[in-house]
């Protein structure tokens, strides 16, 4: 039993998150317990759940066989490092997420969708543990559906409005795309091994054109799920149609489970050729660039950070590419900092992103809409929310002294390296990368100083129907957390470098590493937590000298100078949308947005207005016009399908009389006939 | 240690200076007498003794941000090298810090523009992002023709690898690179052709837009800022113009001071005798200075 304790932690964790919504079902709808007991259940989950992780990443891997025969192979689960790694963002989520919800989405104002919520929130997270933990196939994808389909009815749960339902329905369709893709690659994988069991292959299993389908295959039905470009196309709407804490677990957690795929699927094949190493990296680098250009495009706010999850992928995947070349031609330490890279920023874009849905999330509870254009001045109003969202914004802009910038940097190290190396596929490919993640971290910077200048500085665009009061402090305590957290992973990495070295020699089945693993060697995480200190330290006391100087209370406060223009209003304010005008005219090739212009008519100018909508490329402009085509072509189809019962007879008949010229032995026949 | 000093010392006290010579070289070439060489100076001592106004519609941002700016600039400038003596912070890696502070001053000197919710200051807070977006790249391009000269990812190595490289092979790449960071340059301390810091019109400005509302020590803090960040750039700039070492230690420190003012000089002649391109031109050169360090890395690789 003592061996199998950390597996039975985090089993129990799960089941206790999977029950965490059953009270609720069977009590009044009006009473606040049923909420506060869920919280409490995720909570106690969470804990018990984290005590089993870190005694794996203590420990070492546990495994189980679970006493359960499916398809003729036992059911095993195992916690190893790369699973417990990407466990841990799971279950923080779920129990900060939960109590996020006491505030966000009461039951006493929440009475109908309250309790399902709360069910399908602690199904989904379950369901991603449950998947992260097992070693069969059938069990995988029972814990891939027991995630996916409650997040479908997590995305609908105001599926009253038909933008809600029309979002649920794209997400569906498309992670029942993802989990078909993944049927086909389970099928090679039993073809070649013969079993249902997870495991790595050896080289003389498989010819490399097996692998190659395998590989793409796991790259489309894991990149769907992970929102890689251009299997994007469910993300954007799902995420904004959500309420924010749902938000949040989609595109902080769950989004990384296609990432656990990917890297545990293309682990499991042997030998990988240079060019898988590349693909990947070029998709990282096109979903970077792209998720970013078209998240500056957007006006609704949670778009805008949905399609941020797009690039933050982009930057995880370019970390995995570069291990992946690494590990083609035989490069420790690209392995070494590109996993590093790819696997913090895992936890990091968990964290910050979580933030920033939840800090949004007020921020639209505050002023009644998502359109950053109608939003303004709230940082007066909320300031502890709006410092939160601050916080978020400059650690997934990769600034240092916080989190993203420590993840961003074993990506550019690896990247240097590559770059420096002899092998043209190498050095070229790396050498493209590099600057693109600068300009990926740019265009960030960009859309994020959009972002917190139109929703949370300047003034109030359009009157307020009430004023906003501070989040609730359970709305507080999980964002601060949060924000602590990317603090403390900016400031003092090192703290995770131990289980960062852990997880990436668990991914190391080939024993390239020969089991050693030194990044903090190799890194020098001192110096950043040093110049990390000694940037908020001198920031401190330098402010806090001018404080005393200045005394800004006492300083007359007056109207913005704005050149001497002596009554500017809020109307006058640079709106997002010009504020991004420059850049999306840079991207009008790629955006191509639909602008309608106003119509100049006569000497005097009429009222008039300005209108852009960003349409998602690959949904708006691709998928759609072509299942209208299709359901075109089967409309052709339509006068054989009349309701006639008189023709339905023809048919029968028709069949009958063709199964008879069929059944029939005609040559026979007629050789009778003529013959004598 | 005694390097160390000076290099602080340089770091804090030379900055002002530059801005100072550019504008005598202006006087210069247009037949003004110019203000005095140690204009900024007076003006920042004359700042630090104001007081502050401050607009209703801002919030604490407004005012940490100038002294996050500089705190940032600073630190990126405790990594560069002066010359051939070493650089006070030096490790490996430090390069994207350093670049990576120089963005961290941007986000703070933009929000705090947008703060204001004045159209001017975020017209400018979007100009300085836009082009940060093309600058970045060729940053980064330029870094990778160090890194890869040096074999080294420590900033102060790789600076001073053009002094020991010293072969023709690299030579071709070194000439690109410096044009595309003397463009660089340029454009990130906003001065002509990018920006034309004397302009009277604030519709056609970058950086002097977005500080219209700061006053006393806090426009003090960030004029600072402003020259620090000159002063930083050109040092890195110095070490691909003039690798040369002589060998004594007071020696160097002296042609580095003289090369630094001759960098101002040269700003100052750019100022002189060109005009300011349009605002929709300015991309085009920044993505020559991409073009031009991106190719300085093709070259080194062939």
């Amino acid at each position: 039993m003592q061996s199998h304790l950390s597996i039975l932690l985090i089993l129990s964790s799960a089941a206790l998150h999977a029950l965490s919504g059953i009270p609720g079902l069977l009590m009044s709808r009006r009473t606040a317990m049923s909420e506060r007991i869920a919280t409490v259940f995720s909570c106690a989950a969470t804990a018990i759940g984290l005590a089993g992780v870190a005694l794996v990443f203590l420990r070492g891997t546990d495994s189980m066989v679970l006493p359960w025969n499916v398809m003729g192979d036992p059911m095993k689960v195992a916690a190893d490092g790369l699973s417990a790694f990407f466990i841990v963002p799971v279950l923080v989520m779920g129990a900060l997420g939960s109590a996020y919800g006491l505030g966000y989405w009461p039951q006493s104002k929440h009475e109908d969708n309250g309790p399902s919520l709360r069910l399908f929130w602690g199904w989904a997270i379950a369901g991603m543990i449950l998947l992260l933990l097992a070693r069969h196939a059938v069990l995988f994808m029972m814990g891939w559906e027991i995630m996916a389909l409650p997040a479908f009815f997590l995305v609908s749960t105001e599926h009253h409005l038909p933008e809600v339902r029309r979002a649920g329905w794209v997400y569906l369709v498309a992670t029942h795309i993802g989990t078909l893709t993944l049927f086909a690659m389970f099928a090679f994988f039993h073809w070649i091994t013969g079993s249902f069991e997870m495991r790595a292959l050896a080289v003389s299993e498989a010819g490399l054109g097996t692998l190659t389908i395998i590989f793409l295959l796991a790259l489309v039905g894991f990149g769907v799920k992970a929102g890689m470009m251009p299997f994007h196309f469910w993300l954007p709407a799902a995420h904004a149609n959500a309420p924010s804490h749902v938000s949040a677990l989609l595109s902080g957690v769950m989004l990384k489970i296609g990432i656990y795929g990917l890297i545990r699927f293309i682990g499991f094949l042997p030998d990988p050729p240079v060019s898988w190493g590349v693909i990947i990296l070029a998709s990282g680098c096109i979903s970077g660039v792209l998720g970013v250009v078209f998240a500056i495009g957007q006006h609704d706010l949670k778009r805008l950070l949905a399609y941020h999850s797009i690039e933050n992928i982009g930057i995880i995947l370019m970390g995995f590419g570069l291990a992946m070349i690494g590990r083609s031609l035989g490069r420790p330490l690209w392995v070494i900092l590109g996993m590093a890279g790819c696997l913090l920023h895992v936890w990091n874009h968990g964290l910050f992103k979580v933030l920033l849905f939840l800090s949004a999330g007020s921020a639209i509870h505050s002023s009644g809409t998502r359109q950053i254009d109608r939003m303004g001045g709230l940082a007066k109003f909320i300031p502890r929310t709006a410092a939160f969202f601050l916080i978020g914004a400059v650690a997934i802009c990769g600034l240092p002294p916080l989190n993203g910038f420590v993840s961003e940097w074993f990506v550019y190290l690896g990247l240097f390296h590559a770059a420096s190396d002899t092998t043209a596929v190498a050095w070229t490919a790396a050498a493209l990368a590099a600057p693109v993640l600068a300009l990926i971290g740019a265009l960030a910077l960009a859309c994020f100083v959009k972002v917190y200048g139109a929703v949370f500085l300047g003034q109030a665009r359009q009157p307020l129907e009430s004023v906003p009061h501070e989040a609730p402090l359970t709305m507080q305590i999980p964002m601060g957390v949060l924000a602590g957290c990317c603090v403390l992973i900016g400031v003092l990495p090192w703290t995770v470098a131990p289980v960062l070295s852990r997880t990436i020699l668990s991914c190391d089945i080939e024993g390239l590493l020969q089991s050693s693993c030194p990044l903090s060697t190799l890194t020098p995480l001192t110096a950043i937590t040093l110049t990390g200190l000694a940037l908020i330290g001198v920031c401190l006391i330098v402010y806090y000298r001018l404080s005393r100087r200045v005394q800004w209370s006492k300083a007359p406060h007056t109207i913005t100078w704005s050149c001497g223009y002596a009554r500017p209003t809020e109307r006058m304010q640079y709106t997002a949308s010009s504020f991004a005008q420059m850049l999306t005219g840079m991207f009008r090739s790629v955006l191509s947005p639909r602008i309608h212009e106003p119509e100049i008519r006569s000497v005097f100018a009429e009222p008039s207005r300005y209108e852009t909508h960003q349409d998602e490329p690959v949904l708006d402009r691709k998928l759609i016009p072509a299942a209208h085509f299709i359901k075109q072509l089967f409309n052709r189809a339509r006068p054989l399908q009349q309701g006639l019962t008189h023709q339905y007879l023809i048919y029968v008949a028709l069949t009958v009389i063709i199964l008879l010229i069929w059944t029939l032995p005609i040559l026979t026949i007629f050789t009778r006939l003529f013959t004598r | 240690m005694t390097n160390i000093f000076i290099h602080i010392a340089l770091l804090l006290i030379m900055p002002p200076l530059l801005l100072g010579v550019i504008n005598k070289t202006k006087a210069l070439f247009a037949g003004r007498r110019g203000p005095p060489v140690l204009q900024l100076y007076y003006d920042l001592i004359k700042l630090a003794r104001k007081g502050v106004v401050i607009s209703q519609v801002t919030t604490w941002v407004f005012t940490a941000a100038p002294v996050i700016t500089l705190t940032a600039i600073m630190l990126a400038g405790l990594m560069v090298p002066m010359g051939p003596f070493q650089s006070p912070v030096a490790f490996t890696g430090d390069l994207i810090l350093f670049a990576y502070l120089l963005a961290l001053s941007r986000f703070f000197t933009t929000t705090a523009a947008l703060d204001t919710g004045s159209a001017f200051e975020g017209m400018g807070a979007a100009r300085e992002v836009t082009f940060a977006c093309l600058s970045e790249p060729a940053l980064f391009f330029a870094l990778l023709v160090l890194a890869k000269m040096s074999g080294s990812l420590v900033l102060t190595n790789m600076l001073h690898a053009p002094l020991a490289a010293g072969s023709q092979a690299s030579a071709a790449s070194l000439v690109l690179v410096a044009g595309g960071l003397f463009i660089l340059l340029l454009a990130e301390n906003s001065r002509i052709p990018v920006d034309d810091p004397n302009t009277h019109l604030e519709l056609t400005m970058i950086h002097e837009v977005m500080v219209l509302d700061h006053s006393g020590p806090l426009l003090g803090i960030i004029l600072y800022g402003a020259a620090v960040k000159l002063f930083v750039l050109s040092a890195v700039l110095l070490h691909i113009v003039f690798p040369f070492q002589s060998g004594s230690a007071l020696l160097d420190w002296s042609l580095f001071v003289l090369e630094m003012l001759l960098t101002a000089v040269a700003v100052g002649v750019v100022e002189s005798v060109m005009a300011r391109l349009q605002m929709r031109n300015v991309q085009h050169l920044l993505i020559a200075a991409i073009l031009l360090c991106g190719f300085g890395f093709v070259l080194l690789m062939r």
